[in-house]
């Protein structure tokens, strides 16, 4: 069946009241019946719940064949936690047919690969997918497809029972004995722990890792006690390089520079630009640039920003700390400067992902959003993105909150360079459709400008601000001029991947790649 | 032209490529890698054919490496390998005949 | 193919950006950026060993790439090289508006230079006379001889001079106030005057140094240089900003264009505007001031 993206959804998917996507907004006002975990009392006193080894834990756990075991990705590409508990389950206890849900998954988890092939996981259900995780399931080693959900997306399945956690591993950069945990003052910092907060609630148990352990009680804990089962200690959760960045860099590259001015250009032309207005930015080089340029329209204006949420880096508390924006409110953090100030300088505040970002909830803080500046891998001339496969059809990204921001925020701006290298990043056809294109508002390239002809309010605003635009046809059309229509992606009927609107209908699957014939 | 020796022009850099040229048994024999082979692979093969038809290279073995190089950067890379391998790339290039 | 227009001698050169010929990704868009003049460098940024590499790469994007308005130069390498006269060939037949001479230091190089030029012009069925030619002044010879390169040539159309080699010689550095190649602008500047051609500042190679790259700008803006040679994108926008006119210069202009149509109708030579004399003198000025001002979107007309 065909959906609003136009994007054909096998029959066999569309069971158990599974819908194709239908547009923006319309699960709205739905009714959700929430799950409820089953969890164990402990009446009686305890002293710790500290456990010897992550074996006793998933035995504590009862963990058994078939689970789901859940985690977070606030550690990022420095994560030791999934495939240690990966390797316990089923090296030590013998485990299969198991299931990883995890708000992303990246290189770090490279060894999952081997667990695939083997039949040991049989389930991914994610965010992000990279690496050699995102080889094997693109060539169709998992017995069932993936799931890839938004960063919003994965709170609402959570809640609404679409996803039931057996187990969720929380990696905790620090924990007291009974499991208060806090994603500073270790030697593993994350800062925010927004991604655990929704699983430690709705998960049947939770299991806290950590690599040190601090005195009762760890206040203010990011994931409570009152919700973990048991607590391990472990020699390192993982490696602080590879967690945050020493320090997120506003990009000097000048074609990132020249394209984040036109974002400020755009963002300054319309009417939500004003005091106290609402913003979020990706941290890709222009997105991040961004952040820049705003500030110089924001001090010509003489207005300050009201709040800002998202994944948070140094330049955005940079600004926090001069008193140019009221409130951070903070999902993930990018860097050090991020880490060192959440919950620490005043006005910097934890989220969790459902507040930030689930369409099912009664107001998440993407509803409120004026702007929000993304990248893509991929915008077709339907405004749809692409932020999850490469151009070779493999599971290369993730939506992470994009989708959620997109259709939340009163103008999306998505900031790209027309092509790189030679793929085309303005296209025909996106590979996927990871954001839908009613959900994207203005696209911003080196080559120019285009706003959705769904928002003829925005057109008027560029030309009354003299900012030069064309159609995204004319972008397209140049970008092919550079270098060449590409050819079709050659596909089999199996389906790899599905990937859920944020509201949880489908907006695309991702099939095998059939290998490529030169000579065809 | 014929190609005399071993002879490769062209970086591993984004958006260029490395060719390596060496004389051939009587035809063309071409090894191509590409990052952007799924969309652009049979428009890169064709441009270096064309390229050594019009130098008229009828014998050798081509290994090329591309990284996402367009059509302009794969001739230019093409043109010098063959030009290096004949000795002949320092001066009188046939600007718009052959090479063009 | 994309055809190119006849070079314009005598165009709005405020801004011109060195760009490596070997590499792919930069050569594709420079004119993205906005600046008035590209200019594919043979020279010193390609390495001994693949000046043959660069010509290649270099003929096919003249030969490709849409430029649109954007002028395209080439810098060749020196004549005591075994280089320039290939350089000369793959400029000429690729189509190029113009040719850098660097490290010139007599008419007689521009002279050389034009005879090879003329020769390619003639072998690939260009135009004669249609690629333009520039000098780089980078040595204190190359200064003392500013007034008969710049008029050697009914192709020159500036003088640019080269910072790095030239404080090399006169045993200097970059200096905060500009001291180092104060009289070797200034005397270029007058030479370039005298002959009727521009004159152009060299490159401000330290890119995290944005006040003294500022300051340097002003100097080159208030010297009367007509441009300056770049090295990075981020440099073009400053550059436009001190090189556009204010208000008030444009409206004089416009005043005083418009006063010359009506008085040279009437057939009056000299009048006043706004209570001070202009004749014939002041038109060429107020010409390239409207010119400028159309160029930095500041003005539209049709008076010039």
């Amino acid at each position: 069946m065909k959906n609003a993206v136009g994007r054909e959804i096998p029959d066999f998917l569309l069971t158990n009241g599974k819908e194709v996507y239908q547009g923006k907004n319309y699960m709205d006002g739905k009714y959700i019946q929430k799950a409820s975990p089953r969890t164990r009392r402990c009446e009686a006193p305890q002293e710790s719940k500290i456990v010897a080894s992550l074996v006793d834990a998933l035995k504590a756990c009862g963990a058994k064949s078939g689970m789901t075991f859940s985690f977070h990705h606030h550690l990022r590409d420095g994560d030791f936690v999934v495939n240690m508990v990966m390797k316990a389950a089923i090296e030590e206890l013998g485990l299969d047919n198991l299931t990883i849900a995890a708000s992303s998954l990246g290189s770090a988890h490279d060894p999952i690969a081997d667990y695939i092939e083997q039949g040991k996981v049989v389930g991914i259900q994610t965010s992000g997918i990279r690496g050699r995780m995102g080889e094997v399931v693109s060539a169709g080693k998992l017995p069932t497809p993936a799931i890839i959900r938004s960063h919003g997306g994965r709170p609402r399945a959570i809640e609404g029972g679409e996803v039931h956690i057996d187990i969720s591993f929380i990696a905790a950069p620090t924990s007291d004995c009974v499991g208060n945990c806090r994603g500073i003052g270790g030697k593993s910092d994350c800062g925010s722990m927004g991604y655990a907060m929704t699983d430690a609630k709705y998960a049947d148990h939770v299991v806290v890792v950590t690599d040190c352990l601090v005195d009762f009680p760890n206040m203010p804990a990011s994931v409570e006690a009152i919700d973990v089962d048991a607590v391990v200690v472990v020699d390192s959760i993982g490696n602080p390089k590879k967690i945050a960045s020493a320090a997120a860099r506003i990009s000097q590259n000048p074609r990132d520079l020249m394209m984040a001015e036109n974002v400020a250009k755009v963002i300054a032309s319309t009417p939500y630009f004003k005091e106290g207005f609402s913003f979020q930015t990706g941290v890709g080089g222009p997105s991040l640039a961004a952040n820049l340029f705003l500030e110089q329209y924001m001090d010509e204006r003489n207005i300050k920003m009201g709040w800002a949420i998202g994944g948070i880096c140094g330049p955005m508390v940079e600004l926090l700390k001069k008193g140019k924006v009221g409130k951070v409110i903070d999902v993930q953090d990018f860097d050090l400067d991020a880490v060192r100030s959440i919950n620490q300088t005043p006005n910097h505040f934890e989220m969790s992902a459902s507040q930030y970002a689930n369409p099912a909830n009664k107001g998440a803080f993407v509803n409120k959003l004026d702007f929000v500046v993304l990248a893509a891998l991929e915008i077709d001339t339907g405004f749809n993105v692409n932020v999850l496969t490469g151009s070779d059809g493999v599971l290369r990204g993730a939506p992470g909150g994009h989708p959620d921001t997109a259709a939340g925020s009163k103008v999306c701006i998505i900031v790209t360079p027309l092509v790189r290298g030679r793929m085309a990043t303005v296209c025909e056809h996106v590979v996927t459709v990871t954001t839908p294109g009613d959900c994207v508002d203005v696209l911003v390239t080196d080559y120019g400008i285009a706003v959705n002809p769904l928002r003829p309010d925005l057109i008027e605003c560029l030309d009354k601000a003299g900012i030069p635009h064309v159609s995204i046809e004319e972008l397209k059309d140049k970008a092919y001029s550079l270098v060449g229509t590409p050819d079709d992606l050659q596909w089999e009927d199996k389906v790899v991947a599905v990937l859920e609107a944020r509201d949880g209908t489908i907006l695309d699957v991702v099939r095998k790649i059939k290998p490529y014939q030169l000579d065809g | 032209m014929e190609v005399k020796k071993p002879a490769v022009a062209g970086t591993l850099e984004s958006s260029d490529a490395q060719v390596m040229i060496e004389p051939g048994d009587g035809k063309i024999d071409l090894s191509l890698q590409s990052s952007v082979m799924n969309q652009y692979g049979r428009q890169i093969k064709a441009t270096i054919l064309e390229t050594l038809a019009r130098l008229e290279v009828t014998s050798a073995k081509l290994t090329v490496v591309d990284k996402g190089a367009l059509d302009c950067t794969l001739k230019a890379r093409v043109e010098c390998a063959v030009f290096r391998s004949c000795d002949a790339s320092d001066a009188n290039i046939p600007w718009g005949g052959a090479v063009r | 193919m994309i055809p190119r227009p006849r070079p314009e001698r005598f165009r709005l050169r405020r801004t011109m950006m060195f760009m490596n010929a070997q590499k792919p990704g930069l050569i594709k868009d420079a004119y993205i950026y906005g600046c008035d003049s590209i200019m594919l460098d043979l020279e010193d940024a390609v390495a001994e060993n693949q000046k043959d590499a660069a010509r290649f790469s270099l003929y096919h994007a003249l030969k490709t790439v849409d430029y649109g308005d954007t002028e395209v130069i080439v810098r060749i390498n020196g004549l005591d090289t075994p280089h320039w006269q290939e350089d000369i060939r793959v400029c000429v037949a690729g189509g190029a508006d113009g040719i850098r001479i660097a490290k010139c230091e007599s008419a007689q190089d521009v002279k050389t230079v034009e005879a090879a030029v003329e020769a390619a012009e003639k072998e690939f069925g260009v135009e004669v006379g249609r690629t333009l030619l520039m000098a780089a002044l980078e040595s204190p010879k190359g200064i003392l001889n500013a007034y008969e390169i710049c008029a050697a040539s009914e192709r020159m159309f500036g003088v640019a001079i080269s910072g790095g080699d030239f404080r090399k010689c006169m045993q200097t550095t970059p200096q905060r106030d500009g001291v180092d190649m104060l009289v070797a602008r200034g005397q270029m500047l007058i030479a370039a005057r005298a002959a009727g051609v521009q004159c152009f500042d060299t490159v401000f190679t330290n890119l995290d140094d944005a006040e003294g790259f500022e300051a340097e700008v002003l100097q080159n803006k208030a010297m009367g240089f007509d441009g300056k040679s770049l090295i990075n994108p981020k440099q073009i926008r400053f550059v436009h900003q001190v090189f556009a006119p204010t208000e008030k210069e444009i409206m004089q202009a416009e005043k005083i264009l418009t006063a010359y149509r009506e008085q040279s109708a009437a057939g009056v030579g000299v009048f006043t505007v706004d209570g001070k004399m202009i004749d014939i003198a002041f038109i060429p000025g107020a010409e390239r001031t409207l010119k400028l001002a159309r160029a930095c979107g500041m003005w539209e007309g049709d008076l010039v």
